[in-house]
């Protein structure tokens, strides 16, 4: 086995691109993969300000290393959960990360801020954690980027990541959010541009970015997420993937290509549907939106 | 060779020399779901494993979304 691109011996080998790089020539790869996403969706320019919300994992700090050496005008947000030992830990990787690279790392903290954590907050919202933690990131990522001046909200969600949601999705053929699952989501009344430029990258590949540039991350997975249907979708999709290389690819892409135009109808729908939170401003197509109504559970408690 | 595994983290004694496709056949491992990390270097599934290697199985699979 050579490298695809110089010959030299691999350190990774790439079955859906039937190819092989060393460490040189896969880097060189996984920057073009995000600089093909930016161009390719016209995420954003150089005129922007770009916030990269930093969990302290591979794929969000593997894309702000790769916003930074691409030169962009980009921060790091970092929001602490509240979940014992693991957001300790993944919080020290973000900052040692900002403070290696000399860049602005923003931080929220969910007890101190806000006056809940994650594991409390699920309970009393009675909703699963991994739920209340993705409705309070959706908020204060949107909120921190509006606060900040920020223009663009650019989060690590890679290729597994797509190819997983589509999935979940397709089975319960929620159209709404087959309609919302694209690359970028356009900037309206309240809400800042969102995009996400790791769609082209595996999420072994995010890793191996991580590993081959030196970039320190937390390995070991969220205490809450262990179990969640997510987790199930992209092993399932993995067992088909060793056994036919680049069919995560082809599934997520083949949803933008062919088909994701016939469920936008449903997903404006929903939009024009938004009005002001009576309690945060947040658009909502409620009186109250979801994330106030979960700290007034929280709160009440 | 010492194998490391994480999500529990544990290890195990394999024999070698064992190339690592072997090895991840033989732990029934899905060769998309993680990075073999050998000393500190990633290697490819037709690099040769020594018995006195450390190898890690790093998971790249995590749950957020």
């Amino acid at each position: 086995m050579r490298c695809r691109a110089c010959r030299r011996p691999p350190v990774i080998e790439l079955r859906r691109h039937n190819a092989a790089f060393c460490q040189e020539c896969f880097l060189k790869y996984a920057t073009e993969q995000v600089k093909r996403a930016i161009d390719q969706f016209d995420m954003f320019t150089r005129d922007d300000r770009i916030l990269v919300p930093v969990s302290g994992g591979k794929d969000s700090l593997a894309l702000w290393d790769v916003l930074l050496d691409l030169e962009y005008d980009v921060d790091g947000l970092y929001l602490g959960l509240g979940i014992g030992e693991y957001s300790a830990s993944s919080g020290a990787y973000a900052r040692d990360f900002a403070a290696r690279r000399g860049a602005t790392l923003v931080e929220i903290d969910l007890p101190t801020d806000l006056g809940f954590d994650i594991p409390s907050g699920a309970v009393a919202a009675r909703r699963a954690p991994c739920s209340a933690c993705g409705l309070s990131k959706r908020h204060l990522f949107n909120q921190a980027a509006l606060d900040g001046d920020y223009t663009i909200v650019a989060t690590g969600h890679n290729l597994d990541d797509e190819a997983a949601v589509l999935f979940g999705n397709t089975i319960r053929w929620s159209t709404e959010y087959l309609g919302r699952q694209l690359p970028v989501l356009p900037a309206t009344d309240g809400f800042v541009r969102k995009v996400k430029p790791l769609v082209r990258l595996s999420e072994r590949e995010t890793a191996a970015y991580c590993v081959l540039k030196g970039i320190d991350y937390i390995v070991d997975e969220c205490p809450m997420a262990e179990g969640n249907k997510h987790l199930g979708y992209k092993d399932a999709l993995n067992r088909i993937e060793e056994q036919s290389p680049g069919s995560k690819h082809t599934f997520y892409f083949g949803f933008l290509d062919r088909v994701s135009h016939l469920f936008t109808d449903a997903a404006e729908v929903e939009q024009a549907d938004l009005r002001p939170c009576s309690t945060c401003g947040a658009p909502t197509p409620g009186d109250v939106c979801a994330f106030c109504k979960l700290v007034a559970r929280v709160t009440a408690t | 060779m010492r194998v490391l595994l994480r999500n529990p983290r544990r290890e195990l004694e394999v024999p070698g020399p064992l190339r690592v496709n072997a090895l991840l056949t033989q732990l029934e491992v899905n060769r998309e779901s993680v990075l073999v990390i050998r000393g500190d270097t990633l290697v490819t599934g037709d690099a040769l494993l020594a018995d006195d290697d450390d190898v890690e199985l790093r998971p790249v699979i995590s749950g957020g979304a």
